[in-house]
């Protein structure tokens, strides 16, 4: 990072915090790592009504998909990557979802309440 | 072994229902075998490209770069269906009457296999890039020996092939002389259903999102997973949970192909006057 990127590195923790700070409806926002072809935490939950945005790192050495039909989200994340899935407001419910590369191991299940 | 087999069987049977009706739209057309094969050769590379970079897609567009792309290659192949369609509406019959008296291929073609081999194309590239990755990483990773997932997934790719070439084999039985307005009739439903398909992208990546609430949702009778749910998204578009707008989008998508197929076919030889009623006028 040159001279130019380091005050525009400082101030964005700032900027982050000011921009949460001014949309009240900004997404849920809710981690998710894979790991060993397992989701961490196989558990998720969010409030019903409000949109969510999972962040899914993938901490695997193999490319996987998020795959869910309740969610209707199929989405690649590579090996190392990282990716955001963006969820419109769900009622209430459980919906499941899966790594489907590896979908013996990789389940999950975020529950909306 | 299993595993590899059924996941490959469930993509290709996508692409191969898509590349089956293709070959039937085509029946006849000199050249058309090889432009398929094309489309499918084309698709194969570009998905294993796909493949390659789908780390750099998935960053694009602010992280949306994997919806974008299937976005705008599902609305270029709704283009190009459409237009085969009013392409086969203007020429279908002096082709099938061609056919008919030549009982073999014919010169006069359609002007459209190229738009057809880029849809085969679209589809194999869209249900490939899924299978290379899951093939690659499985290959790699799997316990149970590499061969063992390469014998699946070739297990899957078998079956997925003899399933298109039976829907082919069905749609080539009908009658020449009908054999096109089913075609085009089957091609412009998987035109609605992929335009529907792209407004779901579009939504997913925030470009299009207004009217996004669900119309229905028949995700416990008929889950889109499921293989019934998924060769039905393929033929007709169907979808468990639709959006209004992709409902709207599907039904204008079919509006404006039957509407253009109308406009655009030739007009009917008018029947001549009955001799009765001519003689009649006469007699007055």
């Amino acid at each position: 990072m040159g001279m130019k990127g380091l005050p525009a590195f400082l101030l964005l923790p700032a900027l982050i915090a000011l921009s949460t700070a001014c949309h009240a409806d900004e997404p849920v926002a809710i981690d998710l790592t894979l790991k060993d072809h397992k989701f961490e935490p196989a558990e998720i939950r969010a409030p019903a009504g409000k949109a969510i945005a999972i962040t899914l790192k993938n901490e695997d050495d193999a490319i996987e998909e998020f795959d869910s039909n309740s969610l209707r989200t199929e989405k690649i994340v590579t090996k190392g990557g990282t990716v955001t899935i963006r969820l419109k407001p769900l009622a209430a419910g459980r919906y499941p979802f899966q790594g489907e590369f590896h979908a013996k191991t990789a389940q999950g299940v975020l529950i909306v309440e | 072994m299993l595993g590899a087999a059924i996941i490959v069987f469930r993509e290709v049977i996508e692409a191969g229902l898509i590349a089956g009706i293709v070959l039937a739209a085509t029946e006849g057309v000199q050249g058309r075998t090889a432009y398929v094969i094309g489309g499918i050769a084309a698709g194969v590379f570009g998905a294993s490209l796909l493949a390659v970079f789908a780390g750099s897609l998935s960053d694009a567009f602010e992280g949306m770069g994997q919806e974008v792309f299937s976005a705008s290659i599902l609305a270029f192949a709704v283009v190009m269906l459409t237009w085969h369609n009013v392409w086969m509406a203007q020429h279908g019959r002096e082709l099938a009457a061609e056919l008919k008296a030549a009982g073999h291929a014919v010169a006069t073609g359609s002007k459209t296999l190229l738009a057809l081999a880029a849809v085969v194309g679209i589809a194999v590239l869209r249900e490939g890039a899924e299978v290379v990755l899951f093939l690659y990483g499985n290959m790699i990773a799997s316990n149970s020996g590499w061969w063992e997932v390469l014998a699946g997934g070739l297990i899957g790719l078998a079956g997925g092939v003899a399933v298109s070439f039976i829907v082919f084999i069905g749609l080539v039985l009908i009658p020449v002389h009908r054999l096109f307005s089913v075609t085009s009739f089957l091609i412009a439903f998987l035109a609605a259903g992929m335009a529907s398909q792209c407004v779901h992208y579009l939504d997913q990546a925030d470009i299009l999102n207004v009217l996004s609430a669900t119309l229905w949702d028949t995700s416990s009778i008929l889950p889109k997973d499921s293989i019934a749910g998924r060769i039905l998204a393929t033929l007709i578009g169907y979808d468990d949970k639709p959006s209004v707008m992709q409902a709207i989008v599907y039904l204008a998508t079919l509006t404006v192909i039957f509407g253009a197929m109308r406009v655009f076919a030739p007009a009917k030889p008018q029947p001549k006057p009955p001799v009765a009623m001519g003689s009649r006028v006469a007699a007055e």
